[in-house]
């Protein structure tokens, strides 16, 4: 299972990697995996003001539907609208091309709720065991 | 406290394991749901060959006359008049009409057949065999000897004559006793795919060695659950447990056609009675806009009122959309009307349309 080391995470298995006052936004390795074939992904509107620990998106595979929530508070800049035609893009490159939003971070502080690669390394071995 | 899995495995669960399946509880069953990935295994079906590990299903044989026997009774297809080496797909019904299960009848021999049920309460269906059936009947339960494995796609043929040369000759819906690996085993051309494919009835001890034996061929790989519910759900066949079920009567589910009215059978009298009154529901069929999937359990709305509920979803491969089946209000008319399915303030467009799903099957070629 592939942990990304540029990035943060949460419990809930997503990851954000802050570049200054913007981040990407996407759902890590263990979530794609654990989803299976990816097949639809309602993407937030450009423009749309998040809370922390918000839902920001949903995603579906074969076999369930699944909520996305974001990281950290700000508004969506952006969204990798290629998801739309191919979500599959999640499973095959979970922290490169199936980025999922950007967003303008209103407050750098909130990184302190988030896991490390380490810390999130450490609760993958404990979901495996 | 200690929690015990106490899932039942087939002969094949460290097989499984070997080929990195997924493995979940079905039914009582700890069962592959998938391999490599469902669309994956879907891909290999629809166009190649896939073998799925069917073993958790029930089989039941019965000796007797069918009428006599009280089986002709039990079922809702008339089995008396079926021809030998054929099988014939039925219900079992209680006495409210409601659905037990379905299943498959074969005719083995004049007085001789074989029963084949879904996976879930086996024990349960067997003492209602056994309750219903008359003395002049020989029943036995044979699924913990039996094992089953299903080989589905359209190179199937191809690739099971290898082992069984005289398997061309089965026409869809029969099946026949064949030599398969120094056994002597019941083979049916029958699935739940849509696609060419044959069933493989071969005892539980040594299930393995056919699985290995199948598997060595490099045109064939394992397809777990997930692939298999995407398969039957493309040609809109029901699965017991989510469209048909003890609450749901076969009139409503759309399987009147699997009903012989002109005979006897248990259950008769409250659909006749249903056919009187109507039925409340009626099963229809849709597909999504776009690529949201609808699921199991989501209303089903005209406008903004709710008129049913979704009994199976998922997303359709070939059409690249989602698509469902689900239970709706027969009195409201459907005809230009706007469906959607989902929660109340979460929904999306449905069209209605007919099954199968996907049209170009190879089921009988």
């Amino acid at each position: 299972m592939e942990v990304a080391e540029d990035v943060l995470y949460t419990k809930e298995h997503e990851w954000i990697k802050i570049e200054g006052d913007t981040a990407y936004v996407g759902i890590t390795d263990y979530a794609q995996s654990a989803l299976g074939d990816i097949t639809f992904i309602e993407l937030p509107e450009a423009g749309v003001e998040l809370e922390q620990f918000e839902q920001m998106a949903s995603i579906e595979s074969v076999k369930a539907a699944n909520d996305i929530f974001t990281p950290m508070s700000g508004k969506v800049i952006e969204v990798n609208s290629l998801l739309e035609d191919k979500p599959e893009l999640i499973n095959k490159s979970c922290f490169e091309k199936g980025w999922i939003a950007k967003i303008e971070l209103n407050d750098i502080n909130e990184k302190a709720n988030l896991m490390t690669p380490q810390e999130y390394g450490k609760l993958l071995e404990s979901l495996d065991g | 406290m200690i929690v015990e899995s106490i899932e039942k495995q087939t002969p094949l669960y460290q097989e499984h394991l070997h080929c990195k399946a997924r493995m979940v509880p079905f039914a009582g069953w700890s069962m592959p749901v998938q391999y490599e990935g469902i669309l994956a295994e879907y891909e290999q079906t629809r166009k190649g060959v896939s073998v799925f590990d069917t073993s958790h299903m029930g089989e039941f044989t019965i000796a007797g006359k069918a009428r006599e026997s009280g089986l002709d009774r039990i079922v809702t297809q008339r089995i008396v008049d079926l021809p030998l080496n054929t099988c014939r797909y039925g219900m079992m019904l209680n006495s409210q009409g409601g659905i037990i299960d379905d299943l498959i009848v074969y005719r083995v021999a004049e007085e001789q057949w074989m029963i084949v049920v879904n996976a879930a309460d086996i024990e349960q269906k067997a003492e209602y065999f056994k309750k219903n059936l008359t003395v002049a009947a020989k029943f036995k339960n044979i699924s913990q000897q039996t094992g089953k494995l299903d080989i589905q796609g359209p190179l199937s043929r191809q690739v099971l004559a290898e082992l069984v040369p005289m398997i061309d000759q089965l026409e869809y819906f029969s099946f026949n006793e064949f030599d398969l690996l120094g056994h002597r085993v019941i083979i049916s051309r029958t699935g739940y795919t849509g696609e060419l494919g044959y069933e493989i009835y071969f005892p539980w001890d040594e299930l393995i060695v056919l699985w290995k034996k199948l598997l060595a061929n490099k045109m064939v790989k394992p397809a777990g659950l997930g692939a298999r519910d995407v398969l039957r759900l493309e040609m809109g066949y029901s699965l017991y447990g989510q469209d048909l079920d003890l609450t749901i009567s076969p009139l409503e589910a759309g399987l009147n056609g699997f009903i012989d009215f002109e005979k006897d059978f248990i259950g008769k009298d409250a659909l006749l009675a249903q056919k009187q009154s109507g039925v409340k529901r009626k099963m229809v069929f849709f597909t999504s806009e776009g690529r949201q999937s609808p699921r199991h359990h989501y209303k089903i709305f005209t406008e903004n009122a709710p008129i049913g509920v979704v009994t199976s979803g998922t997303f359709s491969p070939s059409l690249r959309k989602g698509i469902g089946m689900g239970l709706v209000d027969r009195t409201i008319d459907l005809k230009e009307k706007k469906l959607s399915v989902g929660e109340q303030n979460n929904r999306m467009i449905v069209y209605l349309t007919q099954r199968p799903f996907y049209k170009n099957g190879s089921l009988r070629n």
